[in-house]
């Protein structure tokens, strides 16, 4: 059952991983912390199940996982509406402001997507039966968890090499690590923003829309996530993709491993090893 | 009542104080001038804790704090104002100083009797302010106050921790020019009235040089000259580097 | 002394005025609007420990959900496992102890930490608890809560009264008793020297710590001041509902005293009180007329962000100190 447990931590790794992302390069370069982030993840969810469901049946089963990155693209368009008309007046301001804003815009979005889909629940598991179960040293796994593994391995990659090799990617790390100076060399801090913002709205949409095969979407979808990254985040570190990843790799697997053998209080086991980690590191593994 | 012995302090290949030597005496205003970079900030910061010197030492009555911290200097009574202004922006002028009289007295901790019910603190405090003659400003926030008011008050905490050595970093910065003496003139009324030992770091010699008892300049890191204002006004070294004036 | 005395005279009497006035809210209004008026009266203490630490401390809790959960558990668990013991006089002072005990543990580990770091891990650590509440529903009974019958006070039982009852009568003057200690209490200590230093911590660290104040230590009291205040209203907020749950503690009730803050303005003693008032009222107006409340109060508050950034309280006040000096 070992294999088991950790794969599964892998599993959650991933989609806690893409999640953290999100909210780690909005935190980074804009200093502010999402609380709709959760919001957008469950948007992301709701979006690749209507569209599977509408859609799923008449086209081809490659193209079945391409509609899966209609949650990328059409959050990362929530995103970038939600910016444009209510984030960017609040860059100047102080933090209570900014914090309130989004928990305002989590408010309206959880509405939103109640006025949009209802209160029932949508599913979309043909991306996941289709793929079947694999041998894994004598262990059936879904397929399915391998292949959501897979997608957020290559995501990440992707963020490195943009983060790393282009222009871009080093004008938005080079606002995370020292916000006056960008401003001071010329960088259009405003636009890199929007950018970022979509970006991790984005992420937060793939994540909920790899999910929505496994677990149908309901209302309140996005509750658990956006903890689960603040903690990923928080043991991470603020704003480092690599706390991000050590973060989602730790968690994840306290809660595969927790559920499996303490199920009843696997959760306040990954709160209890998150405190003493803040405790003996209290800027986060990775934190500056 | 501080007494240095060749303190050093390189940054790199910088020498921002090197082999300094000085010393001041109970009730003395002694300043330091000289051109940017010349390490009179340094110097203040390792008088007041801020930064560890590589070698020598700071005798500060007649006890070794070279090593002390910042926290144990300011009970000791090194207090420092700064050349960007720290001050409480969300209270009164008056609770500024409050505050520092009811850290001083050790009595932060009283919870529930209102501050104004401790009527000697209160006093004490527009005494204070009297003497930087700011108390027409009292009842304020930092907000409402100039440049230059901004500046006074700032010493005038340091000076209400009944500090008995004041390090002043360039206390007119900042205010503007036809201010300047005026601002000059509060401070060192209220610090003579107290006979506090005084350093005061300035670049420019006008300023200090009515107020000081003796000035020291320095260049690159050193002690260039020393002695009586008017002296040192004459020295044709001091002249040609630090005023730029060659005869 | 001196000058500052006349004006302060002049806010007591008001003070004094408006508690006479309250005293005869039972007479006015309806049972239904009574019960919602003493929903705000329970908001308003929240609201006045949680601004000590906001408004006069500079720290923004996502997390105060947790003490307030704290105190209405003590209730419903002293009701459920000690019923010898569910009187008021015993309950409110244990609800108290237990708040303190979590401000202090919870608070140990936040007050390292400022700005969006100390909000985060408030949160956090609110949903540790959440987590517990939850998961050990045999003893907390998990989403489904726990009942809170009428408690006896001082040796009077109220067996065989309705809740209505009760809560029209007796339990508003204690209420609002309640409420007038915590005022006064608050009010002491903001405008004390130990509220003088928080507030020069929040304004300065840098310099707050250069005059001696042991920075840390003093948001750590605060923490556990604040806590307390928001345990007390979430003790006497159970005798209100009648039932506890686990959402209590969910950092999107911890929103909801965040907000009810902003909504009165932090930069104000009273704020919060107004902003508790409105507050409920509001949530219960939206909630009655539409299906998407959440979307009204979400609305409502991203408006006010942008447009009110002062609150209620803070724009009255302004627009009074104008009219007072300006014409």
């Amino acid at each position: 059952m070992w294999i088991i447990y950790t794969l599964n931590g892998l599993y959650f790794a991933a989609l806690l991983f893409l999640i953290s992302l999100g909210l780690n390069i909005i935190l980074g370069v804009m200093g502010i912390l999402n609380l709709a982030h959760g919001s957008l993840y469950a948007i992301g969810a709701f979006i690749a199940a209507w569209i599977i469901i509408a859609i799923g049946a008449k086209i081809p089963p490659f193209f079945l996982y391409i509609t899966l990155l209609s949650g990328f693209v059409l959050t990362g368009i929530v995103g970038l509406i939600m910016e444009k008309s209510l984030i960017r007046f609040m860059y100047k301001r102080t933090l209570e402001y900014q914090l309130l804003l989004t928990f305002g815009a989590l408010m309206l979005l959880e509405d939103v997507i109640k006025m949009i889909w209802g209160g029932q629940a949508y599913y979309a598991s043909a991306p996941f039966d289709l793929l079947g179960k694999a041998d894994i040293f004598g262990h059936v796994y879904p397929t399915y968890f391998l292949f959501v593994m897979i997608i957020a391995l290559i995501a990440g990659l992707l963020i490195w090499l943009f983060m790393s090799k282009t222009k871009l990617g080093i004008m938005l790390r080079a606002i995370s690590l020292d916000r006056e100076m960008a401003t001071g060399i010329g960088l259009d801090i405003n636009r890199l923003s929007t950018f970022a913002f979509v970006l991790g709205s984005a992420l937060a949409g793939l994540a909920g829309a790899l999910v929505v095969p496994t677990t149908p979407a309901l209302l309140g979808f996005g509750h658990e996530p956006l903890i689960l990254g603040f903690i990923v985040v928080v043991v991470g570190g603020l704003g480092s993709l690599k706390g991000a990843l050590v973060g989602a790799l730790l968690v994840g697997f306290t809660r595969s491993f927790g559920i499996a053998i303490f199920p009843e209080i696997e959760l306040p086991l990954l709160f209890l090893i998150a405190g003493i980690i803040l405790v003996v590191k209290p800027e986060g593994l990775f934190g500056r | 009542m501080l007494t240095i012995d060749h303190l050093k302090k390189h940054f790199g290949s910088v020498k921002a104080v090197d082999d300094v030597s000085l010393d001041i005496k109970e009730g003395e205003i002694v300043s330091i001038i000289g051109t940017n970079g010349a390490g009179k900030t340094t110097l203040v910061n390792l008088i007041s804790g801020y930064l560890r010197p590589d070698s020598g030492q700071i005798l500060f009555l007649d006890k070794d704090i070279t090593h002390a911290s910042p926290y144990v200097r300011i009970q000791m009574g090194v207090g420092r104002s700064f050349q960007l202004i720290q001050l409480f922006g969300g209270i009164t002028v008056l609770d500024n100083v409050r505050t520092a009289l009811f850290s001083k007295y050790g009595m932060i901790k009283r919870g529930l009797l209102s501050a104004d019910r401790y009527s000697s603190i209160t006093e004490e405090a527009i005494k204070i302010l009297d003497n930087f003659n700011i108390s027409d400003k009292k009842g304020l926030t930092p907000k409402g106050l100039s440049e230059g008011d901004l500046k006074i008050l700032d010493i005038a905490i340091a000076f209400a921790l009944k500090s008995k050595l004041l390090l002043l970093d360039e206390p007119t910065s900042g205010v503007a020019t036809s201010d300047k003496f005026k601002v000059m003139d509060s401070i060192v009324s209220a610090i003579k009235k107290e006979g506090i030992s005084t350093l005061i770091i300035e670049h420019d010699m006008d300023i200090v040089s009515g107020y000081s008892d003796r000035v020291i300049v320095m260049h690159e890191g050193r002690v260039m000259a020393e002695g009586k204002p008017e002296d040192i006004m004459e020295n044709k070294e001091v002249k040609a580097t630090v005023f730029g004036i060659v005869s | 002394m001196g000058l500052k005395n006349k004006p302060n005279y002049l806010r007591w009497i008001v003070y004094l005025i408006l508690f006479i006035a309250l005293l005869f809210i039972p007479r006015i209004l309806s049972i239904h609007d009574l019960m919602l008026f003493e929903y705000g009266l329970t908001f308003a203490i929240v609201g006045l420990g949680f601004n000590l630490l906001l408004g006069y401390t500079g720290l923004l809790s996502f997390g105060h959900g947790a003490y307030f959960a704290a105190g209405a558990y003590s209730v419903a668990m002293i009701a459920k496992y000690l019923p010898q013991a569910y009187s008021i006089e015993i309950v409110i002072p244990a609800a108290l102890f237990f708040s303190l005990i979590l401000s202090i543990i919870f608070g140990f580990v936040c007050v390292r930490h400022t700005k969006i770091f100390f909000s985060i891990l408030a949160l956090s650590l609110s949903m540790l608890l959440f987590a517990l509440l939850f998961k050990l529903y045999h003893i907390t009974g998990g989403s489904d809560g726990l009942r809170v019958p009428l408690p006896t006070m001082f040796g009077f039982s109220f067996k065989g009264i309705r809740r209505p009852e009760f809560l029209s009568g007796t339990y508003y003057y204690f209420l609002l008793a309640m409420f007038a200690i915590s005022f006064v209490v608050m009010k002491g200590i903001v405008s004390s020297p130990f509220g003088k230093a928080l507030q020069a911590i929040r304004d300065n660290e840098v310099r707050a710590e250069l005059i001696g104040i042991r920075v840390r230590r003093y948001r750590l009291y605060a923490f556990c001041i604040s806590g307390m205040f928001v345990g007390l209203g979430g003790a006497l907020w159970t005798f209100v509902n009648g039932h506890v749950t686990a959402d209590l503690s969910h950092w999107v009730f911890s929103g909801e005293i965040v907000y009810m803050t902003l909504l009165g303005g932090f930069g104000i003693f009273e704020g919060p009180i107004v902003g508790a008032m409105i507050f409920t009222y509001l949530k219960l107006y939206a909630m009655g007329h539409t299906e998407y409340w959440m979307f009204v109060i979400g609305a409502t508050l991203i408006v006010l962000v942008l447009l009110l950034p002062s609150g209620v309280a803070g724009a009255f006040s302004t627009l009074w100190r104008r009219t007072i000096k300006g014409n």
